[in-house]
């Protein structure tokens, strides 16, 4: 079947050159979809012209993976993925490698500057709805990426093989090790050894370089691809798609190309400069960004007295911690409270017998006696409960608004009490144990998944605002 | 016999343990403040020759290479004249001639490697400087110690004063100090036997080779803030032009 050509492509701009640029570019579209996917994704994509300050880091955390991955190549060319070679050789980076510490400074910032833009991305989304329907997926692939990312700083971080790169990476581990039935096994197969050696330090090089930046490729693909089919959300919450012209252009929509690019463009400038900041001036960020014990070679005979993890890992590590032994009965109580509350608000009998089992069950394995799972196995199923909890948004939120700007008292309340709550774990995550960190753990830990959990409840009942037909700038 | 000493020896390093485990339980120590000046090539100087002469006997830099000091002023005929002491070759890593093996033998444990020693001593009490500069000056006589010293902010520390002859003999005293409306007591270091230098004048030295611990921890340190003023005035120039380009650009949206 012979296609049928394209239309030859017009190309203007470059004065006596538009000819013999618009035959080149011709002659590569109807050998590739190249004007589609331009139009497709750039200057035909619509996007609402109400984007505020919020929207800046979905590119923002685009331009850092790329950061992350030229950066990552020119380390590799010097790095040495061996126990006995590792840590001399990022001080042969540092020293030796003409502008080595430059690249090696935007990698090891770049992974702490990575996490803000994402965590700022998350929050938008959180803010305006971004992840109602019909955006569930672009969350999901979203979340995806976010739990691929942690995976990717997790291995990252033990390449150096300084102090905490060993002991961070003895901690994480092992809470695999405490999983019923196969936690040793599965450890000593993460491992790839007993305990952590050259082999651990091998495929950890192999999963960084690799695996996983394959999987944030392909998924931060997929994340884009999804966003284009259903098209940007915004402050306001509402569907620019609902209100078009005559040509099928939504009238609050903007081609993406050229109003966000240059403005995007600000924001790379401007980020760039916080970036260069700490590169230049602040690399080790006061011990947050670079732990000072990572300028200790890794020593498996010698354990640190006070084991963090980097800083964008301590809410989670802060709601591992907090669960302790004599937690469970609260938890056990929270979660026959939670059976409560849905026996009184559902009608539907077999949900509310769904519930009743399940939490029967949990409240045994918490607290029932021989039949109770250790406390421990209870902080690591916390700890992921909450990473993947953010997966269930799309269907938590139950507010007939998406943004927060139409949202009533009762979301704003739980959302600022949310973020704070995020700050205050991760600040207790960075810190050695005291019985009041514990403590606040704890309620920080209880108030963390209530925000979750309660939201079909609290985002039902609240006074929401009318949302407006169009948006407003 | 043999067997016993490194019983002895296994005691030692496990004692040494002990200690830094119940300081970091709590214990902040007040470290002094560091009076270095990155930038004074002359103290960064003297401190490189009191540190090939004092330190890198026992302690390796494993990571810097000698003619690397061509960095603060230093050519390489005076580097290999005055500060290369084991014959390599000025471009080669200051690397020690003693066995680890046989240094854990002598001193309970290895010495550690100080090249970026400036770095992994910082902390929330303080810069690695401050805690390197108090450290070389907190010595002290102990009796009870098998190296004869022991020291204010590493406690039971494996390290003889490598510095004694210069700084003398410090004894952890008792002394009054003025609490809150009663006095008290608290152990403070008191120099018993002068040495070569006036506590003045150690300090002075202590803060020389402070300061080149600090350089070498990370040489490109002071080059790198140079560049970063470019670097910054180049993106503040940048941002201009797209901060004009996004304005002339968005002046149809409405």
């Amino acid at each position: 079947m012979a296609a049928t050509p394209k239309e030859p492509v017009q190309f203007s701009g470059a004065g006596p050159l538009n000819a013999p640029i618009g035959g080149l570019l011709t002659w590569v579209d109807q050998r590739f979809p190249l004007m589609s996917l331009w139009r497709d994704h750039l200057s035909q994509y619509y996007a609402p012209k109400n984007f505020n300050f919020w929207y800046f880091f979905g590119g923002l955390a685009m331009l850092v993976l790329m950061i992350q991955i030229v950066t990552g190549i020119f380390l590799v060319m010097h790095y040495k993925p061996s126990a006995a070679e590792a840590f001399a050789s990022v001080e042969y980076i540092m020293r030796d490698v003409p502008m080595g510490w430059f690249i090696r400074y935007m990698h090891s910032t770049g992974a702490s500057a990575f996490f803000i833009v994402v965590y700022l991305h998350m929050f938008r989304g959180l803010m305006y709805g971004s992840y109602r329907q019909p955006r569930e997926l672009i969350w999901i692939f979203g979340m995806l990426i976010y739990l691929s990312l942690m995976a990717e700083a997790f291995f990252g971080y033990l390449l150096p093989w300084g102090q905490m790169s060993f002991w961070g990476a003895q901690v994480i581990i092992n809470l695999f090790d405490a999983l019923p039935l196969i936690g040793p096994d599965l450890s000593t197969w993460i491992r790839g050894d007993f305990v952590i050696s050259d082999a651990t330090l091998n495929r950890f090089f192999a999963f960084h370089v690799i695996a996983l930046p394959l999987v944030l490729l392909g998924l931060v693909a997929a994340h884009i691809m999804a966003l284009h089919e259903v098209g940007s959300n915004n402050p306001d919450g509402v569907e620019i798609k609902k209100h078009k012209d005559a040509q099928g252009r939504p009238l609050d929509g903007i081609p993406f190309h050229p109003y966000y690019t240059v403005k995007d463009m600000v924001g790379v400038v401007v980020f760039l400069f916080l970036f260069f900041l700490v590169v230049f001036f602040a690399p080790e960020m006061g011990g947050y960004f670079l732990e000072f014990n990572n300028f200790i070679p890794a020593d498996s005979l010698k354990t640190p007295p006070h084991i963090a993890p980097v800083w964008y890992f301590t809410p989670y590590y802060s709601i591992l911690r907090a669960i302790t032994e004599d937690f469970m009965l609260v938890l056990a109580i929270g979660v026959a409270a939670y059976v409560v509350l849905i026996w009184l608000t559902t009608r539907d009998v077999r949900v509310k017998l769904a519930a009743s089992v399940i939490g029967i069950a949990v409240i045994v394995l918490m607290i029932g006696g021989p039949l109770a799972i250790e406390a421990k196995v209870w902080g690591v199923a916390a700890m992921g409960a909450a990473t993947l909890i953010f997966f269930l948004l799309p269907w938590l939120d139950r507010s007939p608004v998406k943004s927060i700007r139409y949202k009533g008292p009762l979301f704003k309340t739980a959302l600022t009490i949310f973020v704070i709550v995020f700050l205050v774990l991760g600040y207790y995550g960075t810190q050695t144990v005291t019985p009041a960190g514990t403590l606040i753990s704890q309620v920080g830990t209880l108030i963390y998944f209530s925000f979750f959990l309660l939201m079909p409840w609290y985002s039902a009942m609240d006074k929401t605002k009318p949302e407006p037909d169009r948006v407003t700038m | 016999m043999i067997k016993n000493m490194n019983k002895i020896n296994n005691l030692f390093a496990i004692l040494l343990l002990v200690p830094t485990l119940a300081l970091a339980a709590g214990d902040h120590i007040k470290l002094d403040r560091a009076p270095i000046n990155e930038e004074d090539h002359a103290s960064l100087q003297r401190g490189a020759r009191h540190f090939a002469n004092y330190c890198l006997n026992c302690h390796s830099a494993a990571y810097m290479r000698y003619n690397r000091l061509q960095d603060i002023g230093l050519s390489e005929a005076q580097i290999r004249d005055n500060l290369v002491f084991t014959g390599v070759k000025v471009g080669e890593l200051m690397r020690i001639a003693m066995d680890p093996k046989d240094a854990k033998n002598w001193f309970g444990a290895t010495p550690p490697d100080l090249s970026v020693v400036a770095r992994s001593r910082a902390s929330a009490d303080g810069s690695g400087a401050d805690w390197l500069y108090t450290y070389l000056r907190g010595f002290y006589r102990d009796a009870e110690r098998p190296t004869g010293w022991n020291n204010t902010v590493y406690a039971n520390v494996g390290m003889p004063h490598a510095l004694w002859e210069l700084q003398g003999e410090q004894v952890l005293a008792e002394r009054k100090v003025r609490g809150e409306g009663y006095m008290k007591t608290e152990m403070a270091l008191k120099l018993d036997k002068p040495g070569q230098l006036t506590p003045t004048q150690y300090d002075e030295m202590v803060a020389d080779l402070v300061n080149y611990m600090v350089y070498m921890g990370e040489p490109v340190r002071s080059n790198r803030k140079t560049i970063g003023m470019f670097v910054l005035m180049a993106l503040g120039v940048l941002f201009i032009f797209v901060y004009a380009l996004k304005k002339e650009y968005w002046k149809d949206v409405h």
